[in-house]
């Protein structure tokens, strides 16, 4: 479902076509008020074509009236390929979901769609999930495809931060029951298909605000024009109406108006392309408006690996036997940080690395002792946290060995390395040094976010001395260490009332609190439910890293929306010089002066103003659907940049636009 | 709601009254007079209408024009105070457009008229246009010099004596940027019956 | 004209532009002081007549209004204060200190008067000196001149704490506000500002009328009066409404080119330094510098062209051999080029005084002041209402541009939202609404038809500029308007009304809106609102928004006027 869909194949386009005339429906025009005094004024004008006298000719009326109902087409036919575009994307989803079965723990079997909150299901490998829930008994691998688009399977288990499964996705090992957490058609797949197809699709307070611009500005405009009739008869004549709803409706802002929902369903679009799924469209603009983000440092900052670097052993204690004990203590870690005490002891020491001897007792880490390692027959060499291993020596071994240990942790953490303390059947050996290492290319992505006002936050458990050093390395702007769910949580408060808006991501249950505290919670697909419930987004790649890019989409939905609106506007000053002359022609003849552009007839100036304003709006769908480039530099450039092609090229373009259709028009003999 | 914005207008029913009258007593009464009590007192030339007495008797303002049809007095600019202009109870301008035929007519009157007493050309502008106030004091000293000829031909005065007169009378800008160069009318023809009579004398 | 002198109008402008500069931060800081409630020098001399006035109104300054308890307040304090000033000249027959024994006005008469000058607008149907007494004149008048002002300044004080504040629904008191800008700003710079320009030659006096024989022995009727008191709070407070029919043409309100130019700055003074006074308000006074550039920008622009085209003088009459500049309706003292300048300051801000006549004008040149008007009176503007109508354009410049750096619009801090836009555009629509709407009856009806002095285009021009300032409330008028009619009084009075106070909530609204918002600390992600780029996107705004509003009356009105006037049509 990543594959973005080529704008304008004929699969899109055509039912696009079918959308649009729906579309003319009063009761949906009528969201879309200026598109709607466009169909007014169009209506309008249709009606007194067969009753009224207006003195214009004919074909002329024809045209204006076509260009007009041409207008009110191309702008709902804009909201109807953006609305296809979501829906090509919807319908795989929507193909998956519907022959969903649900296997009862009785062993019978029900449509997906009469499951209630609450109820539970047996799903086996090979089998679909029914719904989305959480897993109360077993573990299974679970093909999260045919939502995330990423192949490799992931472990779904009961308890823990790994839970939650999802509807439409496929179990390929053992047996889970899952108790369903969403009523029927409320799903993430549902809610998903809804989002993208926009059909539920609500104004976002940018998207109201704007549209309240947009009716005052139609307002103005309609005093503008209705009252040139008054103005008209003093100075003795009469503006036939067709000419004075021209004149309205190339005034009146159709191009944003036309483009408006297109660009929200296209932004929701961009973001579900990227396998980001936003809850609302305002989310989404919350995170243009983000100034703080919290990176979690393993995984976004660091690869989530930390690698032994150095054995720092005690005064009194070789560095080979520091290395033997490390690796010894290391044989049975399966986790990285592990091995790579054993290929760092292997390269620098050309150690060997035995198999783990028969009988020997391995001592499992736990988060109360902090501590692992391997007891062989009483020969017990553990490493480990440097307070858990000082705690776990007999007092004796202490004294000037345990200061000495903890100036070599200090200085490590100083480095941003993490301290692993080792001892050897209660005597103190020394520090095996871990090292973080940051991911290429962070620093720059960092610098790039300051300069777009962004400042960064590094969340991590590492003491503050580790934390600090790996902040200047990375060039994070800040970070908060040693950090709880609780600290997380009140750093977003904090950050929330001086006025700041905060992002995040988090998978945890723990992290559910912050999650929904932050104005933009990501939470990862592969986290909890609660955690995933308490979100305003999910990423259905897990990669926490996306929430730099998420940044990045919303920014430019909201300048796609302020570009086209600032251009909109910059229009009318070309459409005022191509009709005032034109309409007032006839009051005094002087005024042609104003006739800037030369247009051939007041007829054809009318005509060029108007179908330059209708002609306009699909020339700018593809910017509407595809958006307005953002790059990633401060406001003052942004603005630069985009008042010089929006504002200057709005005030440009349409006398070029206008006088060439002008002369179309006039070399065609249409008015 | 409703009961509330009652209250609320209850409220401010009585600073709304109270301070009306307050400050009408502090701003319409006590300061005018104030400032009335000590202009009097520091300048009671000016405070009282910078009135030019001669033998006793007001002649005029000096900062207000004053209305000269004799061809023995340096003539002021037109006028649209009050029906015969130059009244001082009365000020007011034309309010003519440019695009005005009436304008039009009473500028081609005026400039008809002078040609007939005062030849020359260019015409200068402010003597054949109204000024804002009705009530100019001043001419321009192009528009002076302009009736240098008609006014010493009428009082029989040597034509550099006039000129001499209306050089005396020029103000010229404040710092070169304030204002224009101009002549006070009433200044100028009091300079200039002073001029004659001490002539007549001298003879 | 020679180039010189057209060099030398254009270094005026130059000259002027540069000093008003230079006042805003003296007087912003100032009334920044005031804003504060901080005590002044002058406190310990007024400070005992402040706490009088609380004490006898029974108000308690320290305690904060919301919005719209500030807005009532505001409210029934204006409609207390017409009501007087209604009785006043009603009654002005049977009053003191009317020794000429001028008769009462009429009732739409009085009510247009009293509404004029509440709104700030000081627009006059009748010639001062031959209808008005001189208890009528101080009383009535002078009063709100100085209320006016005060109550503009309160508003924005109060938007200004809505920009300032977070979290709160407090925007102040504004009988404090009222009060404190009245005794603490206004009253002590007037009564210098009045000494002086008594010093300079404009009448103090309580007598009515002085009889002369002049030169060649007519009788002269020269109306004086206590004209400087007024003549200072009438500059000062954007007030504008004349003691004499010719206004500051009057050589009585208006002696030298000194006190012209002085009256210039002192139209500008408090409006330049509430630019500065936001800046301070809002911590960061590069924010009010911007909105002042953006303004002298538009200034400059402005009084050019009117200079450009009153030096050019009135090419119909070039054939009767009147040459130079256009000095129809000009005092030669001033000049064309101090008229020029007067006349934009005046209408850039909403002073409505004259020391030219408008109305005789070149078209081109008293479009201009229309203009000025229609875009709101928001360059430099009204003491107070150009802030605040100014802001109103920052908020809808920061909308309309303001997504394009990819956030939610900010200005200074504050988050706009549609509340806030919804409140801008309410505003903004009673403009066009007023001028054009009501235009639009008066140029249909023959009642609206009796009115202008003109035919033909500038006849229009005549009735445009009459809604235009009266919905502005400006005051200048194309003056061969005969507006002295019950239908004229009552439709601009209803303008006045209108233009003021649908402005006034909406923006009090804002500030409530505004101040109930968090702060947001700017960044370099915030949208930029300082700077070159800033003031041009300002500028651009007003001038396409306000502008093109207008365009179609302005082609049919003065464009058409001076491109008639090219081909030589007279009407």
């Amino acid at each position: 479902m990543s594959q973005p869909t080529s704008m304008f194949s004929a699969e899109l386009v055509v039912p696009a076509l079918g959308g649009s005339l729906r579309k003319l429906h009063p009761a949906q025009l009528v969201r879309n008020p200026v598109l709607f005094t466009t169909a007014v004024v169009a209506l309008l004008l249709t009606v007194l074509l067969f009753v009224g006298q207006t003195g214009l000719s004919l074909g002329f009326q024809i045209q204006l009236i076509v260009w007009l109902w041409l207008t009110v087409l191309f702008g709902t036919f804009a909201e109807s390929l953006a609305e296809g575009r979501g829906r090509a994307q919807a319908a795989s989803l929507r193909a998956t979901r519907s022959d969903l079965v649900a296997r009862l723990p009785d062993g019978s079997k029900v449509s997906a769609a009469t499951l209630q909150k609450g109820a539970v299901v047996m799903v086996a490998a090979g089998e679909l999930i029914p719904a989305d829930g959480e897993v109360i008994a077993g573990v299974a691998s679970v093909n999260e495809a045919a939502i995330t688009g990423e192949s490799a399977p992931v472990i779904r288990e009961a308890g823990g931060d790994r839970s939650a499964v999802t509807a439409g996705t496929r179990v390929l090992s053992d047996e889970i029951t899952v108790r369903v957490t969403q009523e029927a058609g409320q799903g993430f797949l549902d809610r998903m298909i809804a989002l993208v197809e926009g059909a539920q699709r609500q104004k976002t307070p940018n998207e109201i605000a704007l549209t309240i611009l947009l009716v005052g500005l139609t307002i103005i405009f309609l005093i503008a024009v209705a009252t040139i009739p008054a103005f008209a008869r003093y100075a003795g004549g009469q503006i036939p109406v067709a000419v004075l709803a021209a004149l309205l409706i190339t005034l009146i802002p159709t191009t944003i108006a036309a483009l408006l929902s297109a660009i929200g369903i296209a932004g929701m679009d961009r973001l579900v392309q990227f396998n980001v799924l936003a809850k609302s469209g305002r989310a989404v603009e919350a995170a243009g408006d983000i100034d703080v983000l919290l990176l979690d440092k393993t995984g976004t900052i660091t690869v989530g690996d930390r690698q032994a670097s150095q054995f720092l052993p005690l005064n009194g204690t070789s560095p080979v036997t520091l290395a033997r004990a490390a690796l010894v203590a290391s044989l049975a870690d399966e986790t990285p940080e592990g091995r790579s005490i054993v290929r760092l002891a292997q390269e620098a020491h050309g150690l060997e690395a035995p198999e783990v001897p028969a009988g020997a007792e391995v001592i499992p880490f736990t988060a109360q002792t902090r501590i692992s390692g391997l007891d062989n027959a009483g020969h017990v060499v553990t490493k480990g946290a440097v307070d858990a291993i000082l705690r776990s020596v007999p007092e004796a071994a202490r004294g000037t060995a345990a200061t000495e240990l903890r100036r070599i942790a200090e200085d490590v953490a100083r480095q941003g390395q993490t301290p692993l303390a080792v001892a050897e059947n209660g005597v103190l050996l020394g520090i095996v040094a871990l090292k973080d290492v940051i991911k290429a290319g962070v620093r720059d992505r960092f610098a790039e976010l300051r300069k777009m006002g962004i400042r960064t936050v590094m969340i991590t458990g590492d003491n503050p001395l580790t934390a600090a050093a790996i902040a200047a390395e990375s060039g994070v702007d800040d970070f908060l260490a040693e950090a709880t769910p609780e600290d997380k949580l009140a750093l977003i408060r904090r950050e929330q009332q001086g006025g700041r808006l905060v992002a995040m991501c988090g998978d945890g249950t723990n992290d559910a609190p912050a999650l929904a505290q932050a104005d933009v919670g990501v939470a990862m697909n592969t986290g909890t439910q609660a955690a995933r419930e308490a979100g305003n987004m999910v990423d259905l790649d897990s990669d926490p890293t996306k929430l730099i890019e998420i940044v990045g989409l919303g920014k430019q939905l909201l300048m796609t929306r302020g570009a086209l609106t600032t251009f909109s506007v910059a229009n009318d000053v070309a459409k005022y010089f191509a009709i005032i002359p034109a309409m007032f022609l006839v009051l005094y003849p002087q005024l042609s002066v104003l006739n800037v552009m030369h247009l051939a007839t007041p007829q054809s100036a009318i005509l060029s103003a108007i179908m330059f304003n209708a002609l306009i709006i699909p020339a700018l769908v593809p910017l509407a659907l595809k958006g307005v480039r953002y790059r990633p530099v401060g406001a003052g450039q942004l603005l630069a940049r985009n008042l010089a092609i929006f504002g200057m090229g709005g005030l440009i373009a349409p006398f070029v636009g206008i006088k060439a259709i002008d002369l179309v028009v006039a070399a065609l003999h249409l008015a | 709601m409703t009961s509330a914005i009652n209250r609320e207008l209850v409220a401010a029913l009585r600073p709304s009254l109270v301070m009306t009258g307050l400050f009408a007593g502090l701003l319409g009464l006590a300061y005018p007079a104030a400032i009335t009590g000590i202009a009097q007192v520091a300048f009671p030339w000016a405070a009282n209408g910078s009135l030019v007495t001669e033998h006793g008797q007001v002649i005029g303002s000096d900062l207000i024009g004053q209305g000269f049809a004799s061809p023995r007095y340096f003539h002021g600019r037109p006028s649209a105070a009050g029906s015969a202009g130059y009244d001082a109870s009365a000020s007011a301008g034309s309010n003519l457009a440019p695009s005005s035929q009436a304008l039009h007519d009473r500028v081609a009157g005026a400039v008809k008229d002078i040609a007939a007493t005062s030849p020359g050309s260019p015409v200068p502008p402010d003597l054949v246009t109204t000024s804002a106030s009705g009530l100019d004091p001043h001419i321009s000293p192009e528009a002076a010099f302009f009736q240098v000829d008609r006014v010493a031909a009428a009082r029989g005065l040597p034509r550099e004596t006039v000129r001499a007169l209306v050089t005396a009378q020029v103000e010229q800008p404040l710092l070169g940027l304030l204002g224009e160069p101009r002549v006070n009318v009433l200044r100028l023809n009091r300079a200039l019956d002073e001029a004659t009579v001490s002539r007549a004398q001298g003879h | 004209m020679t180039s010189a002198t057209l060099v030398s109008g254009f270094g005026l402008i130059l000259v002027f532009t540069a000093l008003v500069a230079l006042l805003a931060k003296p007087f912003g800081l100032w009334l920044f002081a005031i804003y504060e409630g901080r005590q002044t020098p002058l406190h310990r001399v007024l400070g005992p007549v402040e706490r009088g006035f609380y004490r006898l109104a029974g108000v308690n300054p320290d305690q904060e209004q919301n919005w719209r308890q500030y807005a009532l307040h505001l409210m029934l304090f204006q409609v207390a204060t017409v009501v007087f000033t209604y009785a006043i000249l009603r009654l002005q027959g049977v009053l003191p200190m009317n020794p000429r024994g001028l008769p009462g006005i009429s009732p739409d008469g009085a009510m247009n008067t009293a509404i004029a000058f509440v709104t700030n607008t000081n627009w006059q149907w009748y010639a001062g000196e031959t209808v008005l007494s001189n208890l009528s004149q101080m009383v009535g008048l002078t009063l709100h001149n100085f209320l006016s002002a005060a109550t503009g300044i309160a508003v924005a004080f109060a938007l200004f704490r809505g920009f300032a504040r977070a979290q709160t629904s407090n925007l102040g008191n504004f009988w404090a506000d009222c009060t404190r800008i009245t005794l603490y700003v206004l009253l002590p710079a007037c009564v210098v500002y009045a000494l002086y320009l008594v010093a300079s030659g404009v009448p103090q006096t309580f007598a009515s009328l002085v009889n002369a024989t002049t030169l060649e022995g007519a009788h002269q009727a020269i109306v004086v009066g206590p004209v400087a008191s007024q003549e200072a709070i009438k500059m000062l407070g954007t007030n504008g409404g004349g003691f004499f029919n010719a206004n500051s043409a009057h050589p009585f309100e208006n002696p030298t080119a000194l006190v012209d130019f002085v009256q210039m700055l002192s139209i500008f003074a408090l409006g330049a330094g509430l630019t500065y006074t936001f800046g301070k308000a809002v911590g960061n006074t590069r924010q009010g510098w911007a909105i002042l550039w953006a303004m002298l920008l538009l200034f400059v622009a402005g009084a050019s062209i009117v200079w450009w085209r009153e030096a050019a003088g009135n090419p119909m009459l070039h054939h009767l051999g009147v040459m130079g500049a256009n000095m129809e309706g000009k005092e030669v003292r001033f000049g064309a080029a101090a008229s020029a300048l007067f006349a934009t300051v005046t209408t850039a801000a909403s002073c409505g005084a004259v020391n030219a006549m408008h109305d005789s004008f070149t078209a081109l040149g008293g479009m201009i002041p229309l203009f000025n008007m229609q875009l709101g009176e928001i360059v430099i503007g009204g003491v107070g209402s150009g802030i605040y109508g100014f802001l109103l354009f920052a908020v809808l410049a920061v909308f309309l541009a303001g997504l394009m750096v990819g956030r939610t619009p900010e200005y200074v801090g504050k988050k706009i939202e549609a509340r806030e836009v919804k409140l801008a555009v309410l505003a903004i629509v009673i403009l066009p609404l007023c001028i054009l709407g009501l235009t639009a009856v008066a140029v249909v009806l023959p009642a609206g038809l009796a009115g202008p002095l003109a035919k033909g285009p500038h006849g229009f021009s005549e009735i445009l500029y009459a809604f235009t300032s009266a919905t502005a409330n400006n005051g200048s008028a194309f003056a061969g308007l005969t507006a002295g009619t019950p239908f004229y009084n009552g439709l601009l009075g209803v303008a006045m009304w209108l233009g003021r106070f649908l402005v006034v909530i909406p923006v009090l609204a804002i500030a409530g809106s505004l101040a109930a918002r968090k702060q947001t600390p700017a960044g370099p992600g915030s949208f930029p609102t300082t700077g070159g780029l800033w003031i041009g996107l300002l500028v651009a705004t007003i001038l396409i928004v306000g502008g093109l509003t207008f365009l179609p009356s302005l082609a049919l009105g003065p464009v058409a006027d001076h491109l008639t006037g090219a081909a030589n049509l007279l009407y």
